[in-house]
């Protein structure tokens, strides 16, 4: 067998494996794309009921069950789009303008 | 753990660079779960092949193959007779593209494959156009969307023919199991997408995402407008079993939703309606629509 990833190339000055192989291990999280965002989602954690819809409707994937069965967002992700504000049955998610 | 039916593994990593509000990525998420992982992805160029490996990154935590823009398929086909000289049949091998990878360009390549009867599932994540380089018409746009090669204007209402029936010419391919699904009904999606990959044989599933972007909708009604897609009965979601027709959703054909509020939510079709209604036009996808609504209830009254 041989280790691809082993096998470095230098290309413009750039060291890069054959056939660009990559460990697949969702190195994506290095960036934080929650830079991007310019609203940011606010659970209501008095109206959540934690059924989940937000969490399977998430593009990021950012939203986490908590172990009291709730669910909360990772801003570091969260792209501000807002679907889970607008899906959420109890409206327990309000988008609310990001300020630094 | 499952939440509403779907596994809480993630194998699709966050921090990919997907437009806010994507809804091919809400697609990802439910194909990945629904492979696990004991399974091979392949992916032909497209947004999500872009969004998801910005080298040297990648969001995938599944061995997965990237190609050109026509060979998903091919590639697929050649991971299943690679599995079968080595005796490892049980691994899944999942291809998945955009429409205009799926509908257009790979499409001789996807019919090769499903001719063949290699034992793989391809998923299509169908937006419409070629939104990877910029809102491009494809075989998958619908009727009287505006895209930046079908411009709606004085002379034109954007695309002036209807989207192609690719369910259907897969189906008629002889794949065991072809279906419709939507983001709107995750679920749905996700049960049919195992399905696809459990079954033996070449497996379709066309499930719509919306795009933001090129469909021109607020980032945050990305899944309303799926499932209204669905309550209009402009994108029915089925299942065609050997042959079998079955409807999912709408349920009653009776009792849709008005096309006009799928279209009015979208500013591809704005045009329809500003500076003044194009009720012919209306009236044709209005039609149209029912008709082939008509035509799917009956194949599955008749059970072919």
């Amino acid at each position: 067998m041989i280790d691809f990833e082993k096998i470095k190339l230098k290309v413009n000055d750039k060291e890069v494996t054959i056939g660009a192989v990559l460990e697949s291990k969702g190195s994506t999280e290095k960036t934080k794309t929650g830079a991007w965002r310019s609203k940011r989602p606010v659970i209501d954690y008095e109206k959540c009921v934690g059924c989940g819809i937000c969490w399977s409707l998430c593009p990021e994937g950012a939203i986490k069950k908590r172990p009291d069965g709730k669910f909360e967002i990772n801003l570091d992700y969260c792209k501000g789009c807002g679907i889970c504000a607008n899906e959420c049955p109890k409206k327990s998610i309000t988008m609310i303008i990001e300020e630094k | 753990m499952a939440i509403l039916g779907l596994p809480e593994e993630e194998y699709f990593s966050y921090g990919h660079r997907a437009c806010a509000g994507c809804g091919a990525a809400i697609a990802l998420r439910l194909i990945t779960k629904a492979a696990g992982r004991n399974s091979i992805l392949v992916e032909p160029t497209g947004c999500m092949e872009v969004i998801s490996t910005p080298y040297p990154e990648t969001a995938w935590k599944l061995p997965w193959v990237h190609g050109a823009f026509e060979n998903p398929a091919s590639i697929a086909s050649g991971i299943c007779a690679a599995l079968k000289v080595k005796g490892r049949e049980d691994v899944n091998v999942v291809a998945f593209g955009g429409d205009g990878s799926t509908y257009d360009i790979g499409f001789g390549h996807l019919s090769g494959a499903f001719e063949r009867g290699h034992n793989f599932a391809y998923i299509c994540y169908d937006n419409e156009a070629y939104m990877n380089t910029g809102i491009q018409r494809s075989g998958s746009t619908p009727y009287g969307a505006a895209t930046t090669t079908s411009p709606a204007g004085k002379k034109s209402i954007g695309k002036e023919v209807w989207k192609k029936d690719l369910v259907h010419v897969l189906a008629y391919h002889g794949s065991p199991y072809v279906a419709t699904a939507s983001i709107g009904y995750p679920t749905d999606a996700y049960k049919k997408i195992k399905k696809a990959i459990e079954t033996k044989g070449p497996t379709f599933v066309n499930i719509l995402a919306t795009c933001p972007t090129g469909w021109r909708t607020p980032t945050e009604k990305s899944v309303e407008i799926a499932k209204l897609a669905v309550e209009t009965g402009v994108f029915p979601l089925y299942e065609i079993v050997d042959g079998r027709h079955s409807i999912n959703m709408p349920k009653d054909a009776s009792r849709l939703k008005p096309v006009e509020d799928y279209l009015k939510a979208q500013g591809r079709f704005r045009h329809l309606f500003k500076p003044e209604r194009n009720d012919k036009a209306i009236k044709y996808i209005e039609e149209r629509v029912k008709e082939n609504l008509h035509r799917l209830t009956q194949c599955a009254e008749k059970c072919f």
